[in-house]
């Protein structure tokens, strides 16, 4: 099953990229390139077989930690900040969200 | 000391300190020197000698109180993957990426901290392939790095400018990360030593995610003595790491210099059962590859290990059931680059959905973009049970297929080789704009990477156009001491690791 343009258009704007009409036709023929390897692994039986989501629950039961409810950070905001394109009174600026 | 001090290793160096024979500012001031007259290798990109030489200063200071320890005033250098606390080292941190020009990160990664702690002195940021992503550092937004033994050719990625300027004696010793082979296949093209430990090691707080379940950090040095030193360092426990595995320090120089049951000093590898899987000597495996893995393995059998055939009939599958998971697991982990509160924003935009998308085509490279792109589809609706959920249950049988060579007593195997890629570097350039080239040669490193299990390259010779060519070793959970035996066996009895580009 291959991908068409109008597949490659909507997942740019689920990804939240823009690509030119070029960039398109060459992603579609790349990603097309790519699923065409990926056709033996769907054609394996994988039935009552668990995913294995993260490396360590195959050595053991991996469960997650939990911590002190209390507070570990200091205040940074200025660090923090220091790489942000735009801030205004310790507040990230966007454009306007709501009329 | 005589002018040759980039020629020594971590252990000589550290060594050298001590004894003082040479200084740490000495050793720093020389190598900044060094890696300014090489910058045609393109391996640095930050570096900030006032801050490096104010380190090897303090170390030297340290020094002369007679508390070093074996790591103190050793000059290395960070893969630009992993962030370095700007207030601190005055270096930004970019992972090559156009999205992160200039970063100035507020805290040090895990990794980079304990390093530092060790008394380590950082003498820069090293190139890599953008987030990681690729095998040959030309996906750098900075530019490629070179391969020392024949600068048309690629130092292999995504760790490419780590492994570089360590081949080129510009570096003891830098920092990498694996998440499919970015530590192992580098090492292996440029010739050095590398670990990739077991997932859950060393922490990944601080390095700036790929893949978060395959993402691993390791040592890249000239010998598996180096790495062993480095590999004490970086590793340990971090409750900032929610999969860091809780187990107490590891001294992994005094576990590699452990003897073996029966060995004896001709035969320090006496009763080491190696496992060769079938499918890592396909056919198409090139034949000078092939050869100088055949000499590393009879040397190692003559070191007292004996071979022994296994399969991990999943090989071939690994490949894209790791493009299905990386990308997957990279599409989640770079939606944060959204230009709201670090890193690129596009200059002109309408609205804030224009500002998104403007900002990320512009501060991504294509190869990021392809990876989003397949990350995000597998994800979507409809299609995340035919992708990436049967990836997942590929990835258990393709764990089981390993632990099926591991476990079965005495038949069992203790270490399973094979090479590290297919071929030797190939020349920068030379795959076009056909990525799945660079996926398909990706082969034997993704499967342990898959599994989380340790791995390794270790210099097995040199194979067509006087390129390196690497050794890999694959062993169990945690198991990284008999990596470690087994790859300082064969440096004991070789010379390949010490030889050097022109």
């Amino acid at each position: 099953m291959a991908l068409t343009l109008a597949d490659v258009s909507r997942i740019a704007h689920l990804a939240r990229l823009e690509l030119s009409n070029a960039d398109e036709a060459l992603m579609l023929a790349q990603l097309n390139g790519f699923f065409g390897i990926v056709e033996q692994m769907r054609a394996v039986d994988t039935r009552g077989v668990e995913p294995l989501y993260t490396p360590l629950s195959a050595v053991h039961a991996a469960g997650l930690r939990l911590r002190d409810d209390v507070v570990t950070e200091v205040d940074q905001r200025e660090a923090n900040q220091k790489s942000a394109p735009t801030v205004e009174d310790g507040l990230f600026l966007v454009p306007k969200v709501i009329e | 000391m005589n002018g040759d001090l980039h020629d020594l290793g971590v252990a000589d160096i550290g060594r050298a300190l001590r004894e003082h024979r040479c200084s740490s500012v000495e050793l720093t001031q020389h190598l900044l020197t060094r890696l300014s007259n090489h910058a045609s290798l393109g391996t640095l990109l930050a570096s900030d000698a006032d801050k490096a030489l104010a380190e090897a200063r303090a170390a030297d200071a340290t020094l002369a109180r007679g508390e070093a320890g074996p790591l103190t005033g050793v000059p290395l250098a960070h893969k630009d993957i992993f962030v370095t606390d700007h207030a601190r080292t005055g270096l930004p941190s970019t992972a090559g990426s156009k999205m992160l020009a200039g970063y100035a990160s507020p805290f040090d990664a895990t990794v980079v901290a304990r390093l530092a702690a060790a008394g380590t002195v950082t003498l820069g940021k090293l190139n890599c392939d953008e987030f990681a992503m690729g095998s040959s550092n030309e996906n750098s937004a900075y530019g490629p790095a070179c391969n020392p033994w024949n600068p048309l050719r690629v130092p292999g990625g995504s760790s490419g400018g780590s492994a570089a300027a360590v081949a080129a004696r510009l570096l003891p010793a830098a920092t990498g990360t694996d998440t499919g082979g970015s530590i192992r296949q580098p090492a292996s093209f440029c010739g050095i030593t590398g670990i990739k430990p077991t997932y859950g090691v060393c922490s990944r707080y601080g390095m700036i995610a790929f893949a978060s379940s395959l993402d691993q950090a390791g040592p890249m040095a000239r010998s598996a003595e180096d790495c062993a030193l480095l590999l004490s360092a970086m590793s340990g426990f971090d409750e900032r790491d929610a999969t860091s595995a809780e187990r107490p320090p590891q001294d992994y120089h005094a576990q590699m210099l452990q003897a073996r049951p029966g060995a004896s000093a001709a035969r320090p590898l006496q009763g080491l059962r190696i496992g060769l899987p079938r499918e890592f000597f396909p056919p198409a495996l090139a034949a000078d590859v092939n050869s100088a893995v055949g000499g590393a393995l009879a040397e190692l059998e003559k070191l007292g290990a004996s071979l022994v055939d296994v399969s991990l009939p999943r090989t071939e599958l690994s490949i894209p059931v790791y493009y299905i998971i990386a990308p997957a697991e990279a599409s989640s982990n770079l939606g944060r680059f959204d230009g709201v509160k670090f890193g690129h924003r596009a200059a002109q935009y309408t609205d804030l959905m224009d500002m998104y998308k403007k900002t990320r085509s512009e501060g991504f490279g294509p190869e990021v973009k392809r990876r989003i792109m397949i990350g995000t589809y597998v994800l979507s609706h409809g299609y995340y049970d035919a992708y990436y959920l049967q990836a997942q249950k590929l990835r258990r049988m393709i764990a089981d297929d390993f632990q099926a060579c591991f476990s079965q007593g005495s038949q069992g195997c203790d270490v399973i080789a094979g090479p590290v890629a297919p071929t030797v570097a190939w020349k920068i350039g030379e795959q076009g704009d056909d990525p799945l080239q660079a996926y398909l040669a990706d082969i034997f490193t993704l499967p342990a990477s898959l599994a989380g299990l340790p791995g390794m390259s270790v210099p097995a010779g040199f194979g067509a156009h006087g390129m390196p060519v690497g050794l890999q070793l694959i062993g169990n959970y945690f198991d990284e001491a008999t990596l470690l035996q087994t790859a300082h066996a064969l440096q004991q009895a070789t010379d390949f690791h010490s030889r050097r580009p022109a």
